[in-house]
């Protein structure tokens, strides 16, 4: 990941058959977009493990989303569900670390909605960028450093 | 093998409690066994010897330094150099040095928040100058005195110099010792090779695998309530989880013999997380939620009702990483906007 200060680190999780699919009709759509995010593409979003966040972080991401189906709509039935448990665990986790708890954000999208995949990822970048880049990213300098 | 029939041993702490030093008298009557084949020539707690004892020896004279405690100043750092200098396997004896241990916790501070508490705002102290130690200061005769610098954040042994095995666990117990025992023995003697550099000497399997009480394999659990262990009287044979008690045991590394499941208290985790994770307390929260039970009406809840529910869970970084926050992929609590 980058640390120029000036371009900013956004990951976002999206699962293959629903927020992918959302933001791919986003992207055929046309919808207006901001191009500061990286997209990680998974098959459930309970494939996303706690540790690939806490990893995007110490390598300098400024924010993560993760996307997946809506409850009940999960193609594996119920992987969503644990999704919400284990990423609203992170989420007090992350704000323990004295992360802002905007840096981190869980978001349920299907693949008709195209137009809700544009407009949280306009919202969520936009408040990153009000953010500036995470303070794990000085601290991690330091570290390498020695 | 060594090149002697009988080897060296040192022993030296940096913040540590000094329970890793009392963990070696633990060896009890077979401290006489280790005695046999290793001389120990450096153990301030042991043995009436001086630091500079320690600096005047040559380098690599000794065959195994252990070295316990975390980083957490300027002399613990400069004193696990000299170690490294002089030892030619340096060990890192016991959760602090593998992993940061209980003094790591300090990491969710930091140096300007630890001195305000202690020389200010407690209860007991008197300084309304806001005097801070110094890492110098001369007197009007021109006396120097010095004192180590306290470090922004505390670290591992391994942060600070080259590490060639590690001894896990606060402290590491008997039943580990006496493991460590028959390797020195068996290298001496010619029969055991030492393992892989970079080795823990401890089990790959977690905690859970080894446990007396693990419901089995495939079986699920689910609980819909945590209880601290301080309000029950937990059944000494059922698995903690199952019980609603929080145990680190899926998070955990196994080798220690499991003292504390065997005195029906719930795992702590002191043991650090095995090699096939990056983060201990990421590998905890995973366990944790997903034994929280699905409910019927799922579909109803939001996610503000689900973050209410999994808030029983207090203080997760503190119960997640009590041991291994230094080495966690975070290292340390920071400040955000
Ligand atoms: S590992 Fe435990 S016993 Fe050893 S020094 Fe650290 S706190 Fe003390
Ligand atoms: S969670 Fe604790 S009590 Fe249950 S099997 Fe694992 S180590 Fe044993
Ligand atoms: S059971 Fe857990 S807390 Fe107790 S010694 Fe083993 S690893 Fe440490």
């Amino acid at each position: 990941m980058s640390n120029n200060d000036d371009k900013l680190n956004i990951l976002v999780f999206t699962c293959n058959w629903c927020a992918y699919a959302g933001a791919d009709l986003a992207g055929v759509s046309r919808l207006q977009m901001p191009t500061e995010f990286r997209q990680i593409r998974t098959m459930c979003s309970a494939r996303v493990d706690p540790e690939f966040i806490l990893y995007a972080f110490k390598n300098g991401a400024d924010g993560v989303m993760v996307a997946g189906c809506h409850p009940g709509d999960c193609h594996y039935i119920g992987g969503n569900y644990r999704t919400r448990r284990r990423m609203a665990l992170l989420k007090l986790l992350l704000q323990q670390f004295g992360l802002n708890p905007k840096r981190f954000r869980l978001e349920w999208v299907s693949a008709g909605e195209g137009q809700k995949f544009a407009q949280v990822i306009n919202e969520f970048v936009n408040e990153i960028k009000e953010l500036g880049p995470s303070p794990y990213r000085k601290k991690q300098e330091v570290r390498d450093a020695g | 093998m060594p090149d002697k029939k009988k080897i060296t041993l040192a022993l030296k702490r940096g913040a540590s409690c000094v329970g890793c030093d009392i963990a070696v008298v633990n060896f009890s009557e077979k401290l006489f066994e280790l005695i046999e084949v290793a001389d120990i020539v450096f153990s301030p707690t042991l043995l009436d010897v001086k630091y500079d004892d320690l600096i005047k020896m040559p380098d690599k004279s000794i065959t195994i330094g252990l070295y316990h405690g975390a980083v957490r100043n300027s002399d613990n750092e400069e004193f696990a150099k000299i170690m490294r200098e002089k030892c030619q396997i340096l060990i890192a004896y016991g959760a602090c040095a593998h992993l940061g241990g209980i003094p790591g916790l300090a990491n969710v501070s930091n140096r300007a928040k630890i001195f305000e508490t202690v020389y200010k705002k407690t209860f007991s102290t008197d300084n309304p100058e806001g005097i801070y130690p110094q890492t110098e200061w001369t007197d009007e005769k021109g006396h120097k005195l010095t004192l180590p610098e306290f470090y922004d954040e505390v670290y591992a042994l391994d942060d600070v110099v080259d590490v060639d095995y590690y001894v896990p666990a606060c402290p590491p117990t008997h039943v580990m010792n006496m493991q460590i025992l028959n390797l020195i023995k068996g290298w001496v003697e010619g029969k055991l090779e030492l393992p892989p550099k970079g080795s823990v000497i401890a089990e790959e399997k977690t905690l859970c695998d080894e446990c007396p009480r693990n419901p089995g394999k495939g079986k699920k659990i689910k609980i819909d309530k945590l209880r601290l262990i301080t309000e029950v009287e937990p059944d000494p044979e059922k698995c903690f989880l199952e019980q609603g008690i929080l145990c680190l045991g899926p998070a955990t590394r196994a080798g220690c013999g499991a003292p504390c499941i065997e005195a029906n208290m719930p795992c702590r985790g002191c043991m650090g997380p095995t090699s096939r994770v990056m983060d201990q307390g990421g590998s905890m929260l995973s366990a944790l939620a997903s034994i929280f039970g699905v409910s019927e009406n799922e579909l109803e809840l939001s996610e503000e009702d689900i973050e209410k529910f999994v808030s029983q869970m207090k203080d997760p970084l503190g119960c997640f990483y009590r041991f291994s926050l230094p080495k966690s992929l975070l290292h340390r609590v920071v400040q955000d906007k």
